[in-house]
C-alpha cells in the first residue's frame, strides 16, 4: 500500500512477531536511549555537591564499614576490602538498574500516554545508567586493590565479558519483573525491599564462598547471581582468567533470561498504555 | 463558513488516516484489584469480575490528504483514545488503525522534558523521542530555538523558565519539521497572544502545504469555520461523518441548552 518507501506507514493490523517487532523499533529509537542515559546522569550530578565523586565514595563508604564489621570474621580472605568492594560494585551495578529501569517502566505513565516509543527502552537505558556508574566506581576498586596488595592484572581487561554478561541477564530481569508489575504493582515493592535484600545475603557479596556448609553451596547453583559473582571476581579480584565451564554457565544464564525477558515483554508492552 | 468538502476533491488513494472498525476495551476492575495477593485470593473465590468498559466501539472513517478533520463530543465521548490510536500509543483491541506519513502529535510537546537539564539538551532530547536524527536535530537547532525565542536562556536549566517559555519550547520542537497528520487537542494555547498567533500560524502552514489535521475542540465555531469535515463522537460511538455544521447541530442537540 505504502508507495513510497521514505514515508512510514504505521498499520496496527499489520502481523509481525512481537518480539521481533520490538527489537526492530528499539533499534530504530537507539539515539534515546543516549539521550535519557545522558539526562540521568547529568539530571543526578548538576546539582548535587559532591557530585560525580558521589557514586565512588557510596560503595566505598559501605566497603570501609562492612571491612571493620567482618573482618575479625572473614580476615582470612586475602585483601579482604578488595574482595567486599569487588563484590559491592557489581552487586550496586545489578540492583540500582534493576530497580529503575523496573520503576520507569511500571510508573513511567505520562510519557506512555504521550508518545510512541518503544518501552523497552527505559529498560535498556537504566543498564546505561548503571554502565556509567559501573565504569566510574571502578576508579576507587583500582586504588583499594592496589592499596591492600591485589593490584589488577593484565587479565583485568577480561572484566568486559562478565560485564556484558551481567548486563544481559539484569536487563532480561528488569523486563520480567517489569511485565508482572504493570499488572501488580506491589511485586515492584516486594522486589525493591524484601527480595533484593534477601538475594544479597544469599550470594557471597561480603563472605567468603568457602564459609558456607555444604548443603547451602549445593543450593547455590541455583541462585545466577552466585555464578555472575565468581565470573565477574576472576579477571578483578583473583587476577586470573575466567574459568571456562563457569563463562559458559554465565552465559547460559544470561542468554536464557534476557531471551525469556525480552518475549514476555514485548508480549506485554501494548497493555502498559492501557493500565497507566 | 466553508462548505462540506466535495468527497470528489480527495481521491481515495490519497487517505492518510484509516480507522476500520476500531473497538478500544478498558478493563476497569470493580473493586480496585492492585496487588497479587489480593488478585491471587479473588482468583481462588472466582471473585474478579472486570468491568469492561468499550471507549470506542465499533469507529470507521477515513482522513484524506490536506483535510482538517473535526472531532467533537462531550467529555468521555472517546476523542482522547482516538487521538491516541493514530498517535499510536494505544492500539485498537479489535479493528484496524493505518496511518501513512509522520505523525506530530501536539499532545506529546514536551515530552520528557527534565527540568534539570538546560533548553539546548531538552531540545535534542525532545527532538529524538519525536523520532528525529542526531544530524537533523543539529541543524535544525538555531530554528528551533528561533521560534520559541528563547536564545539568551537556552543554556540554562528548564526549571529557570517560566511556564510558558517551556510551552514555547515544546511547541517549537515538535513543529519544526512539517509532517502529514497534525493531531491538535483543545485550543492550542501556547504562550502570549503573539506566540499563540505565531503557533497558527505556522499550523495553518503545513495545512497549506498538504498536512492532514486531526482537530478536537469544544469551541463549535471554530470547528465550523475551519474543518473540511467533521465527525461526532458519542460514548464511544460514532454518530455521524460529514459537514461540520451538521455535526455540530447534531451534537448540540443533544445537550439540553444552558443559555
Amino acid at each position: 500500500m505504502a508507495k513510497d518507501a521514505s514515508v512510514p506507514f504505521y498499520d496496527s493490523a499489520k502481523q509481525q512477531t512481537a518480539w521481533l517487532d520490538e527489537f526492530l523499533q528499539t533499534l530504530r529509537y537507539k539515539d534515546l536511549i543516549m539521550h535519557l542515559v545522558k539526562r540521568d546522569v547529568t539530571a543526578r550530578y548538576k546539582r548535587s555537591v559532591l557530585g560525580i565523586a558521589w557514586t565512588m565514595l557510596n560503595p566505598l563508604g559501605m566497603m570501609v564499614i562492612l571491612t571493620v564489621v567482618f573482618s575479625q570474621l572473614f580476615g582470612s580472605v586475602e585483601g579482604y576490602a578488595a574482595y567486599i568492594l569487588s563484590g559491592l560494585i557489581m552487586w550496586n551495578f545489578f540492583a540500582q538498574s534493576t530497580v529503575s529501569g523496573i520503576n520507569s517502566v511500571v510508573w513511567g505513565g505520562d510519557l506512555f500516554r504521550r508518545i510512541y516509543f518503544p518501552r523497552s527502552i527505559f529498560a535498556i537505558s537504566a543498564i546505561g545508567t548503571g554502565i556509567v556508574n559501573f565504569l566510574l566506581s571502578m576508579v576507587p576498586y583500582i586504588v583499594v586493590s592496589i592499596f591492600v596488595g591485589k593490584p589488577p592484572t593484565i587479565y583485568f581487561i577480561l572484566l568486559i565479558i562478565p560485564m556484558v554478561l551481567l548486563a544481559m541477564f539484569t536487563l532480561g530481569l528488569t523486563l520480567i519483573i517489569a511485565s508482572i508489575g504493570v499488572r501488580f504493582p506491589d511485586i515492584v515493592e516486594m522486589y525493591n525491599n524484601i527480595i533484593l535484600l534477601a538475594w544479597m545475603y544469599l550470594t557471597p557479596i561480603i563472605y567468603p564462598i568457602d564459609i558456607l556448609p555444604d548443603w547451602l553451596l549445593s543450593l547455590m547453583k541455583f541462585n545466577p547471581m552466585f555464578h555472575l559473582v565468581k565470573l565477574f571476581r576472576e579477571p578483578i579480584y583473583y587476577g586470573q582468567p575466567l574459568y571456562p565451564q563457569l563463562l559458559g554457565i554465565c552465559s547460559i544464564i544470561a542468554v536464557g533470561t534476557l531471551a525469556l525477558g525480552w518475549i514476555i515483554f514485548s508480549r506485554m508492552t501494548d497493555e502498559i498504555a492501557y493500565r497507566s | 463558513m466553508k462548505l462540506p468538502t466535495d468527497p470528489n476533491t480527495f481521491p481515495d488513494h490519497d487517505v492518510v488516516i484509516g480507522v476500520e472498525h476500531a473497538s478500544v476495551k478498558y478493563f476497569v476492575p470493580h473493586e480496585r484489584v492492585a496487588t497479587f495477593k489480593e488478585y491471587a485470593i479473588r482468583k481462588i473465590q472466582r471473585r474478579i469480575q472486570n468491568n469492561e468498559f468499550w471507549a470506542l466501539k465499533d469507529v470507521s472513517f477515513e482522513v484524506k490528504k490536506g483535510e482538517i478533520f473535526g472531532l467533537i463530543g462531550a467529555n468521555g465521548a472517546g476523542k482522547s483514545t482516538l487521538l491516541k490510536l493514530v498517535a499510536r500509543v494505544l492500539k485498537p483491541s479489535e479493528g484496524r488503525v493505518w496511518v501513512r506519513g509522520r505523525v506530530a502529535p501536539l499532545l506529546a510537546m514536551g515530552a520528557g522534558f527534565h527540568m534539570e537539564l538546560s533548553g539546548r539538551e531538552n531540545v535534542f532530547l525532545n527532538g529524538t523521542l519525536l523520532g528525529y536524527p542526531q544530524k537533523l536535530i543539529r541543524e535544525r537547532f538555531n530554528a528551533i530555538v528561533d521560534f520559541a525565542e528563547l536564545q539568551d536562556f537556552i543554556d540554562a536549566p528548564l526549571r529557570t523558565y517560566s511556564s510558558g517559555m517551556i510551552a514555547r519550547l515544546g511547541f517549537s520542537v515538535a513543529t519544526d519539521q512539517m509532517p502529514d497528520v497534525l493531531i491538535v487537542d483543545e485550543a492550542l494555547s501556547v504562550g502570549d497572544t503573539a506566540f499563540q498567533n505565531k503557533s497558527l500560524e505556522r499550523i495553518r502552514e503545513f495545512q497549506k502545504n498538504g498536512a492532514s489535521t486531526l482537530y478536537v475542540s469544544h469551541g463549535m465555531g471554530e470547528i465550523e469555520r475551519t474543518c473540511n469535515r467533521a465527525a461526532w463522537l458519542d460514548h464511544g460511538h460514532l454518530r455521524f461523518v460529514g459537514s461540520p455544521k451538521e455535526a455540530v447541530d447534531l451534537y448540540l442537540d443533544r445537550i439540553p441548552a444552558v443559555a
